[in-house]
């Protein structure tokens, strides 16, 4: 269930990506960054969150101790 | 380059003073990296994988600094100098959560299982997976292939760097480049530097001058764009007196004044572009150096940092390049502002589009006037190529040490100290090749393309190890047909568009060899023998 919850937040993002609606904004943000640039660079912001949660409650446990030779179920 | 070497020496003495502050850095990393040598323990596991021993800032900043390459330093600014502000979404940010989803589904697995069975590198995994020992010798020629126009974008990198910003400062020794230091030289230099640090601890080595060179490099590329944004009056009157068409992806074609006339270039990014870049970052998931870099990690809690700090290092790094790239749009036009350097007028407005790597040397040669800032600046730029080199020539000599020579041999054949031998001898070979192939091509290819067509070999055979780790029913024949139809494909598109940017009606080709790989790959196996219960239980915890 995770999984399929953090597959689809990643399908997500990836509709996110293409900000379509900025695709011809010549504006600036705080008159100094291109909002196609300003958008992207938030978006690498969001992204590290979004792994930050995977992280912390998708994280392959069980795995983690298979690897270091313990036995798991 | 060779526009910009061609022009005439600039009047008067040229000061040496970045090459000094170019020659402390490199001693300096050179000291660091041969201090790491006392910790080697002269074995060969140590030698490739630094016994697992890696913690976690040091395997992010030796991934990171491995992925960011002149890619990143010097084709990002070049590139959204060329085609705008599209460029940061076209590569930065997607890859901010694709690397790091890589990391995550691919890294984590990867480690587990090679520390559980004790590989140490991606061939050894694929065949054991798969069963084959012959897929072995089909993947090591495709990867040794794909990694090699990788190297040669760090080292043709430097010499777009170099030669710039030693221009005029040696009229009487090299008068054929215009006073610059010889692209033959810088070389020498770069590759020499790399191997010696290689050769005096491996893989440790390599992890410790990677972390310090990505300080380096993002420290300096910070610094570069807090002095460049200054010297243009501060962000706002930076970007106002960029070339306004540059701020949006609306793909146009703008005439620029050249100094040979006035042509035109295509500016801006279509959609199904921008989406099919998309692919490009799934590079990672199939690069053998990073592979590599996965195992050094000393448990898997060590790739948490990776995979939550990778986006921001990404967006620390290109944010700055591409707003420089940006500005340098209407600093090196036909018409910059009373306020720029009389010398910028029209310097870059006529750049073909196979020299834009040279912008941000440029750009910090004409304007930053201060010498130690201009060397510090480059250093951070020869960081960035040099903590990729590293890991690529000790990648190609572990894997021909291991999955060539080693392979068939009985154990015990070769002592360890031989085994390192061995490895040594074949990075030589490898650096004698790159260096030859750099000084042939340098002239003739955009970094940008080299690094592109070479990530997307990688990202279409991603397709590859995530079934290897996710399907129980990908069998070997899939994974041949997966790994041929890729190399036939991605051959088939880098022939027809002869080394450069090539779409198919604006799709990326990695798109579509990514899926025909992926396709072979599921319809081979479905029709072809299920793997054993014994490689079930290896590989499927």
């Amino acid at each position: 269930m995770k999984t399929a919850v953090f597959v689809l937040i990643v399908v997500v993002f990836g509709v996110l990506h293409q900000d379509f609606w900025n695709w011809d904004n010549p504006g600036l943000v705080f008159g100094s960054i291109p909002v196609g640039l300003a958008y992207h660079a938030s978006y690498s912001v969001v992204a590290a969150i979004l792994w930050a949660i995977a992280v912390k409650f998708a994280w392959p446990t069980r795995l983690e101790k298979w690897a270091d030779g313990e036995e798991v179920d | 380059m060779s526009f910009i070497l061609s022009q005439a020496p600039p009047a008067g003495p040229v000061s040496i003073t970045p090459l000094i502050v170019l020659a402390i850095y490199l001693c300096l990393l050179l000291g660091l990296a041969l201090f790491s040598g006392k910790f080697f323990r002269g074995t060969s596991k140590d030698f490739f994988v630094a016994s697992h021993s890696i913690g976690p800032f040091m395997l992010l900043m030796s991934v990171f600094g491995t992925t960011m390459t002149a890619f990143a330093l010097v084709g990002s600014t070049g590139k959204a100098f060329q085609l705008g502000v599209g460029t940061y979404g076209m590569m930065a940010s997607s890859s901010g959560l694709i690397h790091a989803a890589c990391f995550f589904l691919i890294g984590i697995r990867v480690w587990s299982i090679a520390k559980r069975h004790g590989y140490v590198t991606q061939i050894q995994f694929f065949r054991s997976r798969f069963e084959s020992s012959g897929l072995g010798y089909v993947l090591f020629p495709i990867l040794v292939l794909l990694v090699v126009p990788y190297l040669l974008i760090g080292v043709i990198g430097s010499y777009r760097v170099i030669g710039p910003l030693t221009k005029g400062m040696f009229p009487d020794f090299f008068a054929a480049t215009g006073g610059a230091i010889p692209s033959s030289i810088t070389g020498i230099v770069i590759c020499g530097v790399v191997l010696t640090y290689i050769f005096a601890g491996g893989s440790r080595a390599a992890a410790w001058a990677n972390t310090f060179q990505t300080l380096v490099f993002m420290a300096m590329g910070v610094l570069a764009f807090y002095l460049i944004s200054d010297k243009l009056g501060g962000l706002q009157a930076a970007i106002e007196q960029a070339n306004p068409a540059h701020l949006v992806r609306t793909p146009s074609e703008l005439e620029v004044m050249g100094k040979s006339g006035s042509f035109m270039r295509d500016i801006g990014i279509s959609q199904i572009t921008f989406l099919t870049y998309m692919f490009i970052p799934l590079s990672v998931g199939m690069f053998p150096h990073l592979f590599q870099h996965w195992l050094t990690a000393k448990s898997a809690k060590s790739f948490r940092l990776t995979v939550i700090a990778h986006p921001l290092c990404i967006a620390v790094v290109w944010v700055p390049c591409v707003l420089i790239g940006l500005w340098a749009t209407g600093v090196f036009s036909e018409n910059p502002s009373e306020a720029w350097p009389a010398s910028a007028k029209g310097i870059l407005g006529g750049l073909p589009d196979s020299s834009v790597g040279a912008v941000l040397s440029v750009t910090l040669k004409f304007l930053i006037t201060n010498p130690v800032i201009v060397g510090l600046v480059t250093a951070g730029i020869l960081a960035a190529i040099m903590s990729s080199l590293d890991s690529q020539f000790l990648c190609l000599g572990t894997i021909f040490t291991n999955d060539i020579v080693l392979h068939k041999a009985k154990k015990d054949r070769y002592s360890e100290k031989q085994i390192i031998m061995i490895a040594r001898g074949f990075i030589i070979g490898i650096v004698l090749v790159t260096y030859a192939l750099s000084l042939i091509l340098e002239k003739q290819q955009n970094v940008f393309d080299l690094a592109v067509w070479s990530f997307s070999g990688f990202a279409a055979l991603t397709s590859l190890v995530f079934a290897s780790l996710y399907w129980k029913r990908a069998t070997k024949a899939g994974a041949y047909a997966c790994v041929l139809t890729v190399a036939a494909s991605w051959l088939y598109f880098f022939i027809k568009s002869g080394g450069h940017e090539y779409t198919v009606g604006g799709v990326m080709p990695v798109a579509i060899c990514f899926f025909a790989g992926a396709i072979a790959m599921v319809v081979v196996s479905l029709f072809t023998k299920a793997p054993s219960q014994e490689t079930i239980e290896k590989f499927f915890p």
